[in-house]
């Protein structure tokens, strides 16, 4: 992959460049999306309780269950497709239509190696930070919907979060969150980089891109969950 | 000197080239004309390696580019700048990144040293000054000059160059072109150069390739264009209502 001409430095700057874009860039949407989750779960969950036997602790309970195995890295996943997917699949496809990619190639630089790998690389560590955190904003979204609305107080709700923790649940979404990455940022390579046409053409690359992303993912997470739950 | 032998390419089952030969002379700008449709670029993509030939040799100053190992394509590919039709400058690096990229590749040179020469080429295309536009600041022809610059920049042997005409104005074309046919006597390369613009084959044709229907049909150069007797030349050089009627008035007074 390093060849004589393209050393090392060059390409940890063009990884530190993507991990800014890609890593920084969605920080927000992620943060919006995640709090909201959490408060709606808790919302819900309170809702569909009605029997005075179910404590109000496990309200607290199962936002973290729901949002740690599946809503923090899945629906995250789905929003990372649709920002950083279809961004990398119309930035590759105008580079590859006005010529940037073979203008790479016969300088002798390899345009893989170049423009997709620091992508995918960076995406895949990422993308897990961006799980964490919205992990920690959707428990916290839940915390401020549950006892804003008198739905459960804070130490019940506390509570609920660490009774019968299971560490492996943060393994499994962290694994998750690696497997979806890679799909999201390869996938969208792929339909960027192999766009043939004009201006038209790198729109449908990217709409591609979100849609074979979002049902890799979701294939994906029903496997890993076969996977690793049973 | 660049030699191609015997170059076939099909894509599917429709043959673009079939089997095309020829060679071209350092010092001169070459050209490759035809209409549309005929294969000059993908015949352009083959000789730098962007497409690689079914049948058929590229060998640039006995290095054989085709058969060669990967240290002789680097090797051959660091002598190679091409400029594309719509300059294929990057956009996301101001006009100076840009220039200067092909040599930040290159390991073991100084900024300041880099920046001389930059600033040398950006001069030599007119343009000294603009180092820190957008590309989607310029003009197409400033784009054009600034991707020429680009082309020049490292120690180059070979210049490609894909419709050089194309999106620019008459007068903006031949600035462009007699900058190409300047820089090529100026540092004594090769110059190849796709083109159908009949301008430019009068204006700097000092070799020039006719591909018709996947082959070459002739070849000669501007002084010679004019009086062939190939119909399909014939009709391509003067497909044109003035430059036809220029024709019939010379032959009625022939
Ligand atoms: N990657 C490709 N896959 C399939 N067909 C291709 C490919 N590249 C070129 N062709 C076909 O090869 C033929 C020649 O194309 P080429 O671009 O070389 O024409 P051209 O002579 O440069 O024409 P123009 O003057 O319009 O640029 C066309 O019919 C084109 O459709
Ligand atoms: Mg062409």
């Amino acid at each position: 992959m390093f060849n004589n001409m393209e050393s090392v430095r060059t390409y940890f700057r063009l990884f530190i460049d993507e991990a800014i874009s890609i890593g920084v860039g969605s920080i927000i949407i992620v943060a919006i999306v995640s709090t909201f989750i959490g408060a709606v779960t808790a919302v819900q969950t309170a809702y569909n309780i009605v029997s005075p036997l179910i404590e109000d602790y496990i309200i607290g309970n199962i936002v973290r269950d729901m949002t740690i195995l599946e809503l923090a890295p899945t629906i995250t996943a789905i929003v990372f497709a649709g920002k950083v997917g279809s961004n990398i699949a119309g930035q590759l496809g105008t580079m590859r239509i006005t010529d940037q990619i073979d203008a790479l190639e016969v300088m002798g630089i390899n345009s893989v190696s170049y423009l997709v790998f620091p992508k995918i690389l960076a995406s895949m560590i990422m993308y897990p930070m961006l799980v964490i955190l919205a992990a920690f904003l959707s428990l916290y979204g839940g915390f401020l919907a549950a006892t804003l609305s008198g739905l459960s107080t804070a130490q019940d709700y506390i509570y609920g979060i660490r009774f019968g923790f299971n560490e492996f649940t943060i393994t499994f979404m962290l694994v998750k969150s690696v497997v979806f990455a890679f799909l999201v940022s390869s996938i969208s390579s792929y339909k960027g980089y192999y766009t043939q046409g004009g201006a038209l053409e790198v729109g449908e690359s990217s709409t591609k891109a979100v849609t074979t992303s979002c049902i890799a993912i979701l294939v994906a997470d029903y496997l890993l969950a076969e996977i690793m739950l049973n | 000197m660049i030699e191609f032998k015997n170059i076939k390419k099909a894509f599917g089952d429709k043959e673009v080239l079939k089997g095309v030969s020829g060679s071209f002379k350092p010092g001169k700008t070459n050209l490759i004309i035809g209409a549309s449709g005929t294969g000059k670029s993908v015949l352009l993509k083959i000789l730098v390696g962007l497409v690689e030939p079914d049948e058929g040799e590229v060998i640039y100053d006995e290095r054989n580019f085709t058969k060669g190992d990967k240290d002789l394509r680097t090797a051959v590919r660091q002598d190679i700048g091409m400029l594309f039709q719509a300059g294929a400058l990057f956009d996301s690096k101001t006009v100076e990144q840009n220039v200067m990229f092909p040599l930040d590749m290159l390991k073991g040179k100084a900024y300041a040293e880099k920046l001389d020469r930059v600033n040398w080429c950006l001069q030599r295309v007119g343009l000294e000054g603009q180092n820190k536009k957008m590309p989607s600041e310029l003009s197409g022809g400033m784009r054009k000059r600034v991707a020429l610059a680009r082309a020049i920049v490292g120690d180059i042997k070979y210049l490609f160059v894909d419709e050089p005409n194309s999106g620019l104005d008459p007068q903006t074309s031949i600035v462009v072109d007699d900058l190409i046919a300047e820089i090529t006597q100026e540092l004594g390369i090769t110059t190849v150069i796709v083109t159908h613009d009949m301008n430019s084959v009068m204006g700097i044709g000092d070799h020039i390739i006719f591909l018709f229907k996947g082959h070459k049909l002739w070849e000669g150069n501007k002084d010679q264009i004019l009086s062939t007797d190939v119909p399909e030349l014939n009709d391509f050089v003067f497909a044109n209502k003035l430059a036809k009627s220029f024709k019939k008035n010379e032959d009625e007074a022939a």
